[in-house]
C-alpha cells in the first residue's frame, strides 16, 4: 500500500520504500484498484500541463473512463450490482455527453490554446505535486477504513480533488476552469467508490443528473462569456472588485 | 398536513410552467398568488411542527425546517409583487416577452428549489436541492446579459460549484460514518442518523462537518469563501438579489445547521461550535470593514449579508438555547430586512440611474415613500429597535454572555456597531442630504417608479416591527422548539 502512495506522489519513493513495518503486499484486486486510482491522478496531472484545450477535454473523458472502469471492477469483485448501472450511466454522461458538449463549444469558439495562467507549466506541476502530496498523506493518515477498496484509493481521490483545485486556480480560461470542476467531481466519485460504494442507487443517479444540469449551465455561461468577450480567456474578468 | 408538504414542493412549478406559454400578466398574477399561498402554507405548518415532525416519503418538516420555509416563502411572496413593478419599465422594449419568460421560469424554479431544500428528508437530497438553487440562480444572475453580469455569473457558478463539490464530499463521508452504524442501504435521512449519532465514528463525522461548513459555507458567504457574493448580488436583477441575499444564503446555512445537529449528536457541541466561531468572526470582521468604505449600493448590502451570516455562525457557536432561538429569529428578520433593503435599493438605482452611493443624494425629495422605507430597512439591518433584528441580536449576545463567551459577545457587539456606522452613513447621506437639484429652485419630487415596488416594502416593514415588538406565541414556540433541536439532537 505504501509503495502505491509513493507512486501517487511521485516525489520521494526512496524514503517511503524504506519505511519500516510496512503492511503485507496487497492482493491482485487491491493492487489493480490502486493502480487505476493512480492512473486517475496521473491523468489529472496530464490536464494540468496540457496546452491544448481539446487535449484537456479528452483527458477528462479518459479520466471519467478510468473511474467508470474502477466502478465495474468494484462491482464485479465485491458483488455490488448497482455499481454496474452507475458505471454505465457515468460512461454515457461523463465519457460521451459532457466531453462531446465541451468539444462542440470549442469548435464553435474556434479557440485552441488554454489561457496562460498565473504560473508557468513547471511551477504549476510543482504546486500540483505539493497539493497532491499534502492531500494523499493527510487523508492516508485518517482513521477511515473501507471494506470495498484499499485506503490508498481514498488518499488518491483527495489528491485528485486538490489538484483539480490547482487546475481551476492557475488556468485562465473558462474551458479549463469548467473541466477542472468536472474532474473535481471525478475525484469525489472516486472517493465515493471507496467509502460509499453501497449508497442507494437512486441517490447516485440523482447526483449524476445534477451534474448533467450543472454541465449544461456551465455550457450556457461559457457561451455567454464567449459571446460577450469574443474569447475564452478570463483575463478581463476583473471589473468587479472591492 | 402531509399534503401541504407535497403542495409546497409542487405548486411553485405551476407558474414556472405557465411562464413558458401564458402572457406576462397572467404569469405575474400566478406567481404572486403562489408566493402568497406558499407563505400561508408555511404559516399553517407552524403550530403543527411544534408538536413534532411530520413526514411523507422523501419529505419531512420539523421546527427547524419550517423557520427556513417561512423565510423563503415570505421573500417569494414579496419579491413576486415587487417584480411586477420592476419589470414594468422595460415592458415596451424589444425582446421583453422573451426576457420576462426566462425571468419568471427562473424566479419560480429558484423559489421552488429553495422550498425543497428545507423540506427534503436527508442530507443527500438536501445537497441536490441546493445544487439546483445554484444552477438556476447562476442563470438568473446572467440574465441581464451585460459584461459585468456575465463575469459575476461565471465567478458565482464556478465558486459555488466547487464549494458544492466539497459539500458532496462531506455528504459522502457522512454516509460512510452512518453506514458503520446503520448498514449500507440507508439514504442519509435525518431521524435515523441523529438517533445513531452517538455510535458514529468520530474522525469521519469531524471531517464531514468541516467539509460541510467549507462547502456549504461557500454558498452562505462565509469568509474566506465569500468572494462570489458581492459580485453576484450587485449584478443580478434586484428581485433576484433580494432572493439571493434573504433566502438563498439562509437556505445554505440550513444545510450547515443539519450537519451541526449530526456533529453535535456524535462529537458533542465543542468541536462544531469552535469551527463556526472561526468562520463567524472572520466573516463579521471582513464584512464590517468592507461595509465601512463601499461605493456601490448593492455591494454594500451584499457585504452586510456576509456580516449577518457571520452573526448567524457566531450565534450557533455560542450554543446557548437563547442564542440558538435568536439565530432562528435572525434568519426570519434578516430575510425581511434584507429583502426590504434590496427592494429599496432597486428603487433608488432606478430613480437615479446609478449604483454609486456618492451620486445619490436627496432621496427623500425624490422618493417620498421609498426613501423612508429604505432608511427603516437599513436601521433594521443595523439592529435598531423596534425591529426584529434588534431582538434577535440581543438574544444572541445575551446567549453569548450567558454561555461565558465574553470575548465572542464583545467582538460581535463591536463589529456590528462598526457595520452600523458604514450602513447608516451611506443610507442617511442618500436619503437626507439634499440633492443638487433640490438646492436650486425646482425641487425634483416623485413620482415613485411604481406602487408595486413600494407595497412589498410596507409588508416587510410590518413583519419586522411585528417580530421586534411582539412575536406571535406560535412563532416563539417554533423558535424555542427549533433551538431545542439544535441544542440536543432530536
Amino acid at each position: 500500500m505504501l509503495s502505491v502512495d509513493a507512486a501517487a506522489v511521485g516525489t520521494a519513493p526512496v524514503l517511503l520504500a524504506a519505511a519500516p513495518g510496512a503492511a503485507p503486499p496487497p492482493g491482485v484486486y487491491a493492487g489493480a484498484a490502486s493502480a487505476i486510482a493512480v492512473l486517475v491522478l496521473l491523468v489529472e496531472f496530464g490536464m494540468l500541463r496540457a496546452p491544448l484545450l481539446r487535449t484537456q477535454v479528452r483527458l477528462y473523458a479518459l479520466q471519467s473512463l478510468l473511474v467508470a472502469t474502477l466502478a465495474v471492477v468494484v462491482a464485479a469483485a465485491r458483488g455490488i450490482p448497482e455499481l454496474y448501472a452507475l458505471a454505465g450511466l457515468s460512461l454515457v454522461l461523463k465519457v460521451l455527453i459532457v466531453p462531446g458538449l465541451v468539444l462542440r463549444l470549442l469548435r464553435d469558439a474556434d479557440a485552441e490554446i488554454a489561457g496562460s495562467g498565473a504560473l508557468g507549466v513547471a511551477s504549476t506541476v510543482l504546486v500540483g505535486i505539493g497539493a497532491a502530496a499534502f492531500a494523499a498523506f493527510s487523508f492516508g493518515a485518517l482513521d477511515i477504513s473501507s471494506v470495498v477498496l484499499p485506503k490508498t484509493a481514498l488518499a488518491l481521490s483527495a489528491a485528485v480533488v486538490l489538484v483539480s483545485f490547482v487546475l481551476m486556480i492557475v488556468r485562465g480560461d473558462v474551458v479549463s476552469q469548467a473541466v477542472g470542476f468536472f474532474s473535481l467531481e471525478n475525484g469525489v466519485s472516486l472517493a465515493s467508490l471507496v467509502v460509499a460504494a453501497g449508497m442507494p442507487l437512486i441517490l447516485e443517479v440523482a447526483f449524476l443528473f445534477d451534474l448533467l444540469v450543472a454541465v449544461m449551465v456551465f455550457g450556457v455561461l461559457m457561451r455567454v462569456h464567449h459571446a460577450r468577450s469574443g474569447g475564452l480567456t478570463t483575463a478581463q474578468l476583473t471589473r468587479l472588485r472591492g | 398536513m402531509r399534503t401541504l408538504l407535497i403542495l409546497l414542493c409542487v405548486l411553485p412549478l405551476a407558474p414556472a410552467a405557465l411562464a413558458l406559454v401564458a402572457p406576462v400578466r397572467v404569469v405575474q398574477a400566478a406567481t404572486a398568488l403562489l408566493g402568497a399561498a406558499s407563505f400561508v402554507m408555511a404559516l399553517i405548518l407552524v403550530p403543527r411542527v411544534t408538536r413534532g415532525s411530520i413526514a411523507i416519503g422523501f419529505l419531512r418538516a420539523d421546527a427547524l425546517s419550517v423557520v427556513f420555509l417561512l423565510a423563503v416563502s415570505f421573500l417569494y411572496a414579496t419579491v413576486s409583487l415587487y417584480t411586477i413593478g420592476y419589470l414594468r419599465e422595460s415592458e415596451h422594449t424589444e425582446g421583453f416577452p422573451r426576457y420576462a419568460r426566462r425571468f419568471y421560469v427562473g424566479l419560480n424554479l429558484f423559489a421552488a428549489a429553495m422550498l425543497w431544500a428545507p423540506l427534503v428528508d436527508g442530507l443527500a437530497l438536501l445537497w441536490i436541492a441546493i445544487e439546483i438553487t445554484t444552477v438556476v440562480s447562476a442563470l438568473l444572475v446572467a440574465i441581464e446579459n451585460t459584461d459585468t453580469a456575465a463575469e459575476a455569473a461565471w465567478k458565482y457558478l464556478l465558486m459555488a460549484s466547487a464549494g458544492l463539490g466539497i459539500a458532496l464530499l462531506a455528504t459522502i463521508f457522512l454516509y460512510y460514518a452512518g453506514s458503520t452504524a446503520l448498514g449500507q442501504s440507508y439514504d442519509l435521512a435525518f431521524t435515523p442518523l441523529l438517533q445513531a449519532g452517538a455510535r458514529l465514528p468520530h474522525t469521519a463525522v469531524r471531517l464531514a462537518f468541516v467539509l460541510a461548513v467549507l462547502g456549504y459555507g461557500t454558498k452562505v458567504g462565509l469568509v474566506p469563501v465569500h468572494t462570489w457574493l458581492p459580485d453576484a448580488h450587485s449584478e443580478a436583477p434586484t428581485p433576484i438579489s433580494a432572493m439571493l441575499s434573504g433566502a438563498l444564503l439562509a437556505t445554505s446555512f440550513y444545510a450547515i445547521l443539519r450537519y451541526y445537529q449530526v456533529a453535535g449528536a456524535t462529537l458533542g457541541s465543542t468541536f462544531p461550535r469552535g469551527v463556526l466561531l472561526v468562520f463567524g468572526v472572520a466573516s463579521l470582521l471582513l464584512a464590517a470593514l468592507y461595509v465601512l468604505d463601499q461605493q456601490d449600493l448593492k455591494r454594500l448590502l451584499a457585504y452586510s449579508s456576509v456580516e449577518h451570516m457571520g452573526i448567524l455562525a457566531l450565534g450557533v457557536a455560542f450554543g446557548a438555547p437563547i442564542a440558538l432561538a435568536g439565530v432562528l429569529l435572525h434568519v426570519l428578520a434578516h430575510a425581511a430586512a434584507k429583502g426590504n433593503a434590496f427592494m429599496g435599493a432597486g428603487v433608488f438605482v432606478r430613480a437615479f440611474g446609478t449604483k454609486q452611493i456618492s451620486t445619490m443624494r436627496g432621496g427623500l425629495d425624490r422618493l417620498p415613500l421609498s426613501a423612508p422605507l429604505f432608511l427603516c430597512a437599513i436601521l433594521a439591518l443595523s439592529a435598531m429597535p423596534p425591529f426584529g433584528l434588534f431582538r434577535s441580536e440581543f438574544e444572541i449576545v445575551e446567549g453569548g454572555l450567558g454561555a461565558g463567551s465574553y470575548a465572542g459577545a464583545a467582538i460581535l457587539v463591536v463589529l456590528v456597531t462598526l457595520a452600523f456606522l458604514g450602513l447608516a452613513l451611506a443610507a442617511t447621506r442618500m436619503v437626507l442630504t439634499p440633492g443638487r437639484a433640490a438646492m436650486g429652485a425646482a425641487r425634483l419630487r416623485g413620482p415613485e417608479p411604481s406602487g408595486w415596488m413600494v407595497a412589498p416594502a410596507v409588508i416587510g416593514l410590518a413583519a419586522l416591527v411585528l417580530l421586534g415588538i411582539h412575536p406571535p406565541g406560535d412563532l416563539t414556540a417554533l423558535l424555542t422548539h427549533g433551538a431545542a433541536l439544535l441544542g440536543g439532537g432530536s
